[in-house]
């Protein structure tokens, strides 16, 4: 009976970090969805959320609920202000040069973070309940409720989005061909910057979410190639995949961090990477490319 | 002939004076010529005349050197691409640039994109009218464009299925449902063959009657040119070489000899025998 419930508990703590990394996974597929761009600094993006929560609520002493929508806010602008100023003036060049500009931006964001914070890690105001949820008798901490909650909304948000509004088509069309997207009058920029609006939000809240439970340190952008790994499992384009893939890698870096020790962590994720693109190059439920001779 | 019941009225479209540099080439010299409402013009050219820079230009993906360009008697050289979808211009691809991984119907709507009223945010907030705009756009395909171009067996097929003749058909689609005033086509039949492009010529045709617009195609196949084109542009090496009805430019020395060359012109000829016969 114990094991049993000992059993269930990691499983949910394995869900919970699951969530955690779905809406991280959700801010990669909204910019590969409509731009083809596989943006390397999503972990960044994620820590400077994280760092900024971290600033208002500790440097400024600003109320949680304030500090919040301001985070969300101030990744909004980020994202619009390197969309616009970067990313746009890379249009028509090949993917593989847009990558290694995120990958410099994320560098960036990790020095910047480093100059005006510091390099030792802190931890967060707490803002979640103190006292654990019991499901039963099965214990789960709060924060990870908090964080399964959340990421849940928000996921069930977007996929209903992508299911009824008719702008989805819009932004299909755009990353399909963005040439003729733009002369059926699609506003292809436009659809570049929501994209990276909406996607660098998702990311700064859930940076929030994650140093609310693990702490903050300029090198937490890491978090995001685990994320980077579950994207490519669920197919890059599928947020319904990216969810799956998700929740799979969450559960099974929980149970390899109870029965395996914590180092098995992060070799799990990448054994089942290798696995999955063995099997299923184009992911889970990506789409798979069929080319024409 | 429609053409000429119309001729008092002033052209849709005119280019004036373009030039286009990629470098040191000069892409379009100077290039002049105007579009009269209702009329079908084709702009001919051996490759690399500068008939696609030419139509880039029209359709805004490239901005020219200098010149302008004159939609409806409006100055539209620095519209944007939606812009001039909105305002009545849509064009075809040269190679076939569909939405892949979405169905037919898919594609058509999404040329209906710029006149939709719920636009990207609008549908998120208000259900009910973007659903029955939906359904309204829906319906008005089926009606008006997927039967005219005999397409109903393929409506819910994704694109990527369709062999390239369709796919064709799929893009004239997708650019009627533009509604546009002036539809753009780069080489409708290119790669076609005979019966596939007959069929082309006769939708062209059908789609000029019936929609009242003008059509500006850019065609290598002299047969269909000659055949349907009330106007024909001959462009070589970025500029105009001649203009005016087919039969003038069929009879064109200049035309032949500078630049069709010995073989094409045997090949025009055949096709004026042809047209005889016929």
């Amino acid at each position: 009976m114990n094991d049993w419930l000992y059993f269930t508990e990691v499983a949910l703590a394995g869900l919970g970090s699951g969530a955690l990394l779905a809406l991280t996974g959700l801010a990669f597929v909204l910019i590969y969805k409509a731009t083809r761009v596989v943006n390397l600094a999503i972990g960044e993006t994620l820590m400077l959320g994280a760092y900024l929560f971290f600033g208002f609520t500790s440097g400024l002493n600003m109320a949680v609920w304030l500090a919040v929508p301001l985070v969300l806010l101030c990744g909004g602008v980020y994202g619009a202000a390197i969309e616009r100023a970067v990313i746009r003036r890379m249009l028509g060049s090949s993917a593989l040069s847009v990558f290694m500009v995120t990958i410099g931006l994320g560098s960036i964001l990790v020095g910047v973070v480093e100059l005006v914070w510091g390099l030792e890690p802190h931890s967060l105001v707490n803002f979640m309940p103190e006292k654990p949820v019991f499901l039963g008798e099965i214990y789960v901490s709060s924060k990870t409720a908090v964080a399964f909650v959340v990421a849940a909304l928000t996921i069930g948000l977007f996929l209903l989005v992508f299911r009824y509004w008719r702008g989805s088509l819009a932004l299909r069309a755009t990353a399909t061909d963005p040439g003729a997207a733009y002369s059926c009058g699609v506003s292809v920029p436009k659809v570049y910057s929501l994209s990276w609006v909406v996607a660098c939000m998702i990311a700064a809240g859930a940076g929030i979410l994650v140093g609310a439970i693990g702490g903050i340190s300029s090198a937490m952008g890491v978090f995001g190639l685990t994320v980077l790994s579950v994207v490519i499992m669920g197919g890059l384009d599928s947020i319904l995949g990216v969810l799956l893939a998700a929740l799979f890698v969450g559960l099974a870096e929980s149970f390899a961090i109870a029965f395996l020790g914590g180092e098995f962590k992060l070799v799990t994720t990448f054994t089942l990477l290798l696995a999955m693109l063995l099997v299923r190059p184009h992911g889970l439920l990506g789409t798979a490319e069929i080319d024409r001779l | 002939m429609k053409v000429l019941t119309q001729r008092s009225a002033e052209p849709v479209l005119q280019a004036r004076n373009l030039c286009l540099r990629f470098g040191g080439i000069e892409a379009l010299a100077n290039v002049s010529f105007s579009v009269e409402p209702g009329s079908i013009t084709a702009l001919i050219g051996p490759n690399g005349a500068g008939k696609t820079s030419l139509f880039n230009c029209v359709s805004g993906f490239y901005k020219p050197f200098s010149g302008e360009i004159l939609f409806e008697g409006k100055d539209i050289t620095r519209t944007p691409p939606p812009m001039r979808a909105k305002l009545g211009l849509a064009r075809s691809f040269q190679n076939i640039a569909l939405f892949r991984g979405m169905t037919v119907l898919e594609n058509i709507k999404l040329g209906r994109h710029s006149h939709m009223r719920s636009n990207l945010l609008d549908g998120l907030f208000y259900w009910g009218r973007a659903r029955k705009e939906e359904e309204a756009l829906s319906a008005e395909i089926d009606d008006k464009i997927i039967g005219l171009l005999d397409i109903a067996s393929i409506r819910d097929e994704p694109v990527a299925n369709l062999p390239y003749g369709l796919r064709k058909r799929v893009e004239l689609a997708r650019a009627l449902a533009m509604h546009p005033r002036v539809l753009l086509l780069d080489e409708p039949v290119a790669g076609m063959n005979r019966e596939e492009t007959e069929d082309i010529a006769r939708f062209i045709l059908k789609i000029r009657d019936e929609w009242e617009l003008t059509v500006l195609m850019v065609e290598h196949d002299m047969g269909m040119v000659m055949d349907i084109s009330d106007h024909v542009v001959v462009l070589s090496f970025g500029k105009v070489i001649a203009q005016g009805r087919p039969e003038d430019i069929q009879n064109n020395p200049e035309v032949i000899s500078a630049y069709l060359g010995q073989d094409a012109a045997g090949q025009l000829a055949l096709t004026a025998a042809q047209l005889e016969v016929v």
